[in-house]
């Protein structure tokens, strides 16, 4: 009988040792056991990707991960990306610049999908950029100004990486 | 916390997982990539009591060159299959089609197996095993057997393994000289679930004539659906645009069996199905006669 499980698991570089039931979803396990809420949790089922982290550093659908099954990875939240409340990722910079979210439900989850896209593509078109956020819903802004805001953090990526 | 309670089992090897299955029988469910079962549980559709973790098994996590066939372990994630080297040059029609089944964030968690084994006519991996004469191998305690693609597939996520038995290989013979290969589909946005889908596989000789022809769909019965009498139409034709028409009228209009959904009828569907049809055999026409000329 298996219904509890003791898991340790890194999350944004902290170490966390937790008993967790079977059926407890990543989801839930990040916003109400480790109080990180920045994780926003939509519909639950693997379609809107408002609930999208990092798992070993590739983007995956929190609500469709058990959180027993984290048990010796890392894991990566939108509350790992910026250094300080002054630092913020390139993205999340370029998000406010561009004023890439209105209501903001749905951007944890698109900055953590976008992030590893714009590593793996340094210099997309804007094509590319709508097909590689078409597992994320928005329901404000059209997505017009979301395209915008991952086009600049892909130019703000790249001049970092060059050290310009 | 949506799911009903469950026990849960994570064992390192395959004969772990098939002692514990073995133990369980019906009330265990195996999780692979989880990416439809999750949401079916998260939904209490699916209450298993007790859930047999596959994802530490790294036996079958595998891409193996066999010299004339390409033999890939079930739980080898679908990017892995989108990206893999050995895929691109042996089966490009798998290569090409990866980027259709749903998200990146599904597609690295998401397995063959795992889609396999949940044989959803909507799916895109079940039409390339029919395309690709794949079979598939199964265990079951200490027995393994191989089933073909068409003998695997027995209806609505429904398919031959036994309760006892878990899929862990699947074999595709190469694709090779002279044959063109297309896959198509119409989803309402990148990623979704396709409204309608098509592969096409066909063999030139050398003379230009079409030897073989094979046409799947997806969403157009209750699996995988190969158009046989229209495939059958093909061989020993030229393929010019009335062998074409004539086979995508009869694959859309006799034989497959679209249900239809909230986004399009079975007439729209049978629309799609005729219109992709001609596309995929002239793209893959276009593919197998550069291919001869080379």
């Amino acid at each position: 009988m298996k219904s509890t499980n003791s898991i340790s698991v890194s999350v944004n570089g902290q170490v966390h040792e937790r008993e967790v039931e079977s059926r407890l979803l990543l989801s839930d396990f990040l916003r109400h056991e480790l109080g990180l809420t920045g994780t926003h949790v939509g519909c639950e089922h693997g379609v809107c990707g408002a609930c999208t982290i990092q798992l070993d550093g590739e983007p995956v659908r929190s609500c469709l991960l058990f959180a027993v099954q984290t048990d010796g990875h890392s894991i990566t939240t939108v509350e790992g990306l910026a250094e300080d409340r002054d630092h913020l990722h390139p993205i999340q910079q370029a998000f406010w610049e561009a004023h890439g979210l209105q209501c903001g439900y749905c951007t944890p989850g698109i900055l953590m999908t976008m992030i590893p896209f714009l590593e793996q593509n340094p210099d997309p078109s804007e094509q590319e950029i709508r097909k590689a956020l078409s597992g994320n819903l928005c329901r404000c802004t059209g997505y017009q100004h979301i395209v915008d805001a991952v086009s600049l953090a892909a130019r703000k990526m790249k001049a970092i990486n060059s050290g310009s | 916390m949506k799911p009903a309670s469950f026990d849960y089992h994570r064992p390192d090897t395959l004969d772990e997982a098939l002692t514990l299955l073995n133990r369980y029988g019906d009330e265990a469910k195996l999780l692979a990539g989880g990416q439809s079962l999750v949401p079916a549980m998260n939904f209490r559709v699916a209450q298993p009591a007790v859930l047999i973790d596959l994802n530490n098994l790294r036996e079958l996590d595998f891409v193996r060159d066999n010299n004339g066939s390409l033999s890939i372990g079930a739980m080898t994630r679908e990017r892995r299959l989108e990206f893999d080297p050995l895929i691109a040059r042996h089966l490009p029609l798998l290569t090409e089609t990866m980027p259709n089944v749903a998200h990146p964030q599904i597609r690295n968690r998401g397995t063959l197996g795992g889609s396999l084994a949940h044989a959803d006519p909507a799916a895109e991996l079940p039409v390339i095993m029919l395309a690709l004469g794949a079979r598939l191998k199964a265990r079951s305690g200490a027995a393994e057997r191989w089933i073909t693609a068409p003998d695997f597939f027995k209806g609505l996520f429904t398919t031959d393994l036994a309760p006892d038995e878990i899929l862990v290989e699947i074999e595709l013979p190469f694709m090779g000289a002279g044959t063109g290969w297309s896959f198509m589909e119409v989803a309402p946005r990148a990623g979704d679930y396709a409204l309608m889908g098509v592969a096409a596989v066909i063999q030139l000789d050398k003379e230009g004539k079409c030897q073989q022809a094979r046409l799947v769909y997806l969403n157009a019965g209750e699996g995988p659906l190969e158009a046989k009498a229209a495939s059958k139409s093909l061989s020993g034709a030229d393929l010019d645009d009335s062998a074409i028409e004539t086979a995508a009228r009869t694959a859309s209009q006799d034989e497959i069996q679209p249900f239809g959904n909230l986004h399009a009828s079975p007439d729209f569907q049978r629309h799609l199905a005729h219109e992709l049809t001609i596309r995929t055999l002239k793209l893959a026409l276009a593919r197998a006669g550069k291919d001869r000329l080379q």
